[in-house]
């Protein structure tokens, strides 16, 4: 008996990062399935570009939230400056790069390059420092950012980039176009997003996330988060590895970001603002803090369920059924009673099985 | 260590050190306090502190409640930084230095409320003591370069060498905030000791113990000094056990010193009789 119960004590799995890259795979084959198969709806199928980059937005606020312990309120905010230097990248490169895949990869990287410029310039002055400021601070940055890209006016020619605070004051020449046009956004991009690069990037996110979180560097993140003191007391660089974190985790966050916003013809600056934000933590806490495979799932079904709720007769009320599916999620994850029958019926399928290797 | 090294110190000689012992003798001590205090606000919490300790000794630090031995212990791993005074640690000054510097030139601590990775496995709360021992950068752990396999090989074998050394080597796959109390603070010590130091400061190593308990940990402090060869300084109530293996007991009682010795010395001091149990009435 006391064998049994210190097995349910003892830490998770080996096995359960593979079971994530296997749930990513399968499903992402059962969707290409289903598209052959013409079993998806277009509303369905306009989502699947989103929802990647939805799931890629939790996995890495998890590694701030979760795995470090920290509280960002801005994750919005590297998204957008992912979103925005990836439309002007891809814009930019037309000519000289003519391989759209290329093109998307090149605008990938350039968007995580500034996500983790930004998560730079927010964490170093913060992160020093003991206490919730990084919620405060983050919150700020995701609305400066916002409120910086509606007044902006971003162009290019054959002199290359150019910037201001107006139209007028771009300068173009005659080849020249207006790529972010303040309020209004970024225009005229060209669609390079797809499924398959949405799939391929979480897949390097997982990689990228599972084995820093298994790694010398990850345990001291995780290390900080359970006891900055004694992390300290061994030798661990709290800044150096809070800031490790959050670089990565607003890296992530920018290249979801360059893909989002090369799925659309046009972004507006307003679409990264504070209830995006909100929405991704939600994610990341209705999935369980730490948990990569709860951030998966998390995404994913709460991005699809509005637009699910949308073809049945329910219109009406189709966020008032979401906003009670987040509170009963939230009461069964967290219900104690609930946990008890669980691990007791683990417990009995344990003995039974004891009993018959006996 | 030359990284540490700052401006050679001077070498003022100071009249209240005490004796280290004789084995250590003719190395200098590892540790050395020099006129060490630090101010809260207008209190004065420690003193005019001055204590060596030798280089393989098992040193004692006992006072009544609120006399700043945990103080002192924070002062020493520069989790407070000290108002005045030197902390020489093997000759180098440490007073630039921060609490991670201070654990790498060789200090490492216990506390007196356990402060474990609770959410982690025993193992990684030893590989994380192991964290300067063995390295490798951000990059080979993400892309999984041979140096992470190596080096993951090496720091597992060396934290299960030294969990098994105190018999917790069953234990390495729990959660470490799983573990009875007294495995945790024994798992305090060795993720303390996995970080290679030289001195190891245990604060109330025996506090929430039994006797029969507190004779266990008196065996394995003792084993932990002959084994890796380092000084030992300990905070504890329990008379027993300090007057049992300290070689040297410093007293503390309101923030200053009040006795140094062999724990014969102490037992018979009438001023540290009078702090534990007031004044004897004049007859």
């Amino acid at each position: 008996m006391s064998k049994l119960s210190l097995g349910s004590m003892k830490g998770r799995s080996a096995l359960s990062p593979f079971l994530n890259y296997a749930i990513v795979i399968v499903a992402f084959i059962a969707l290409q399935v289903a598209i052959g198969m013409d079993a998806m709806s277009n509303s369905m199928q306009s989502l699947l570009v989103p929802v990647c980059c939805y799931i890629v937005m939790a996995i890495s606020l998890n590694l701030t939230v979760g795995v470090l312990g920290e509280l960002s309120l801005g994750h919005g905010g590297f998204m957008s400056l992912g979103a925005f230097s990836g439309i002007i990248v891809s814009i930019a490169l037309k000519n000289l790069v003519p391989l759209s895949p290329l093109r998307l990869a090149i605008a990938l990287v350039v968007g995580a390059i500034f996500g983790a410029i930004g998560g730079v310039i927010v964490g170093v002055p913060v992160l020093r420092l003991r206490g919730d400021y990084l919620a405060i601070v983050t919150l700020a940055f995701g609305e400066i950012i916002k409120n910086v890209m509606q007044v902006l006016y971003i162009g290019v020619d054959e002199h290359g980039l150019h910037m201001s605070t107006s139209e007028a004051g771009l300068l173009l020449s005659e080849n020249g176009t207006a790529i972010v046009k303040g309020p209004m956004g970024a225009v005229g991009v060209t669609k390079l997003a797809s499924f398959t690069a949405g799939f391929i990037l979480i897949l390097i996110t997982l990689v990228i996330v599972q084995n820093l979180v298994h790694s010398r560097a990850g345990r001291a993140i995780q290390a900080l988060r359970d006891n900055r003191i004694a992390a300290e007391s061994i030798g661990i660089s709290a800044t150096k590895y809070k800031l490790m974190a959050f670089v990565t985790s607003a890296a992530l966050a920018g290249a979801a970001g360059a893909l989002y916003g090369l799925n659309y013809s046009s972004t507006l600056a307003s679409k990264f603002d504070f209830n995006t934000s909100i929405l991704v933590l939600v994610f990341v806490v209705l999935g369980g803090l730490g948990s990569i495979r709860g951030s998966i799932i998390a995404a994913a079904v709460l991005t699809v369920l509005p637009e699910l709720l949308r073809n049945f007769d329910v219109k009406e009320y189709r966020m008032l059924i979401y906003a009670i599916v987040l509170i009963l999620v939230m009461l069964v994850t967290n219900n104690p009673t609930i946990w008890g029958w669980i691990s007791r019926f683990q417990r009995r399928k344990a003995e039974e099985k004891g009993e018959a290797e006996q | 260590m030359s990284k540490f090294q700052k401006d050679p110190v001077k070498l003022v000689p100071v009249p209240s050190t005490n004796k280290i012992p004789e084995r250590d003798i003719d190395k200098s001590p590892i540790l050395e306090c020099r006129h060490l205090g630090i101010d809260f606000g207008g209190l004065s919490a420690v003193k005019d502190f001055n204590m060596a300790i030798g280089r393989t000794e098992i040193a004692g630090l006992i006072g009544p409640n609120g006399a700043g031995k945990t103080t002192v212990f924070n002062l020493l791993t520069k989790v407070y930084q000290p108002t005045r005074g030197t902390i020489l640690l093997d000759g180098m000054d440490t007073n630039s230095m921060s609490t991670v510097q201070v654990n790498k030139a060789g200090i490492a601590r216990t506390f007196q409320n356990i402060r474990l990775f609770n959410n982690l496995t025993v193992e990684d709360n030893v590989k994380l003591g192991l964290h300067n021992q063995v390295r490798y950068n951000m990059w080979s752990g993400i892309l999984r370069l041979p140096q992470y396999w190596k080096s993951e090989k090496q720091s597992h074998e060396r934290a299960m060498e030294l969990l098994s050394l105190f018999d917790m080597g069953y234990l390495a796959q729990f959660k470490a905030g799983n573990l009875p109390y007294g495995a945790q603070r024994r798992l305090e010590i060795v993720r303390a000791l996995a970080t290679n130091p030289s001195l190891l400061l245990l604060d109330e190593p025996a506090a929430g113990m039994n006797p029969s308990e507190t004779a266990e940990l008196m065996e394995t402090i003792v084993k932990i000094r002959d084994t890796f060869g380092i000084a030992i300084l300990l905070i504890e109530h329990d008379m027993n056990l300090v007057m049992g293996i300290c070689e040297g007991i410093a007293v503390l009682n309101f923030g200053q010193i009040i006795a140094k010795g062999t724990p014969d010395e102490i037992k018979n001091d009438p001023v540290v009789i009078e702090a534990y149990l007031g004044k004897k009435k004049e007859a």
